[in-house]
């Protein structure tokens, strides 16, 4: 009966590690709500690759049989060979996000491009920690508080630390509501944060809503060809919500298809979250600099605010530019949140979702920039 | 550390910086004119 013993004692301290990092995101998901549709996937998942001489990997049985894992097949299909499950998410977010409150106050589009600060000054900091260029490109991506973009980029750049970095994408999103208030507080004083703003939204039309993504897609596309499959898969999905006649194919995008992709992304992703990969001392150090891209994309957005604020007769609340992240509807419900606590009467939600999906167009375009001029410079 | 991938990031955050705000200008510049458009219809 020695045979059931095969696989305690192939069992390593590292994967025991890995076992403890997938209850913490598991407990993470279940007890405090963060982020539960992927945290727990890919805990339960990091479980399933970490046993020893699991079923889930590929691997060559005794006598030569070959075996195919599941999880294994699921990572090379869907994200390595063509990178199909983060974009095809992208179809769901799009067809979730409604432009109206970017649309009606134009000059929030900034916000986003402003917030996107972290994304460099992370791959800055990555640089100079010593990672290799595509490392520090796809860890710096994290900055983009968008995890398809951080897992679509890091596998382009093919990156050996996606795992990491999906994680610390994930977990930094979930954790908007501790990060933010206090990357805000850093840089804005009392009275800036209960800065009044006038909500008066100029009304959107039916044509403009269906013009808008047809002509960002094909923008971008000109600008930056290497976000297209990001932008316009995000633009189809919101195409789609916005033409009035594919209502039942919008709430399948949003809803079923969403919760399929995301399930699978998040098992699947715990492909490398294998124990020989994941515990090192990388690890610690990509969830660091995924920490200060965060608090530096917040502080890219508010210091832009008040660059503004030095010219416009209407001052603009810099917390506002602080929710130019990609983290919707989170980033902006926080600053309204904030705002409240200075003066129970400061309404800047508006403002704030302006600013806020802005970042969502602006952290995908990120992401074919910095996939655009990394692989310039590895050429 | 390897000052070379320190000098190419320092590009790369010039560049990529510069690159967004283009790109959400000429976005912004075309969100405007489309609003101009459809308020004289």
């Amino acid at each position: 009966m020695e045979f059931l013993l095969d696989g305690l004692k192939a069992l390593t301290w590292q994967q025991v590690v890995m076992y403890a990092v997938g209850i913490a995101l598991i407990w993470l998901a279940i007890k405090k709500e963060y982020e539960p549709s992927l945290l727990l996937p890919m805990g339960f998942g990091a479980i399933l690759v970490n046993l020893p001489l699991s079923g889930v990997l590929d691997q060559t049985l005794q006598g030569g049989i070959a075996s195919n894992g599941i999880i294994e097949w699921l990572f090379h299909v869907g994200i390595e060979a063509s990178e199909a499950m983060p974009i095809l998410l992208f179809i769901g977010i799009g067809a979730m996000i409604d432009f109206g409150p970017l649309l009606s106050n134009p000059l929030m589009f900034l916000f986003g491009a402003g917030a996107q600060f972290g994304i460099f000054a992370a791959i800055l900091l990555a640089a100079a920690l010593g990672f290799s260029l595509q490392d520090a490109a796809s860890i710096g991506i994290i900055g983009a508080a968008d995890g398809p973009t951080s897992i679509l980029v890091s596998q382009i750049m093919n990156s050996k630390y996606i795992g990491a970095i999906a994680v610390a994408a994930y977990s930094y999103m979930a954790l908007v509501p501790i990060v933010q208030p206090f990357a805000i507080r850093l840089v804005t004083t009392s009275k800036e944060r209960k800065i009044h703003m006038e909500y008066n939204p100029s009304s959107v039309s039916k044509s403009m809503r269906i013009a808008f993504p047809i002509v960002v897609t094909i923008i971008v596309g000109f600008v930056a060809p290497q976000s297209v499959a990001l932008v316009g898969f995000l633009m189809f999905g919101n195409l789609i919500r916005e033409c009035g006649v594919l209502g039942t194919m919008s709430d399948t995008a949003q809803n079923n298809l969403a919760n399929l992709i995301t399930l699978l992304l998040g098992i699947t992703i715990s492909f490398s979250m294998r124990a020989e990969q994941f515990v090192t001392v990388e690890t610690l150090m990509i969830m660091a600099i995924g920490l200060f891209a965060f608090v530096m994309d917040t502080i890219g957005g508010v210091l832009l605010a008040k660059f503004m604020n030095l010219f416009l007769k209407k001052k603009i609340n810099p917390m506002v530019g602080g929710a130019g992240i990609s983290a919707f509807p989170m980033s902006s419900r926080v600053v309204q949140k904030m705002a409240m606590e200075e003066d129970p009467t400061n309404i800047i939600l508006m403002h704030a979702a302006g600013a806020n999906v802005s970042g969502q167009i602006a952290s995908v375009i990120a992401g074919g920039m910095v996939i655009n001029l990394v692989t310039k410079f590895l050429a | 550390m390897n000052m070379e991938n320190v000098f190419a990031a320092l590009s790369i955050m010039w560049k990529g910086m510069g690159g967004i705000f283009v790109t959400i200008l000429i976005i912004m510049i075309s969100v405007w004119i489309m609003g101009k458009i459809g308020s004289k219809k």
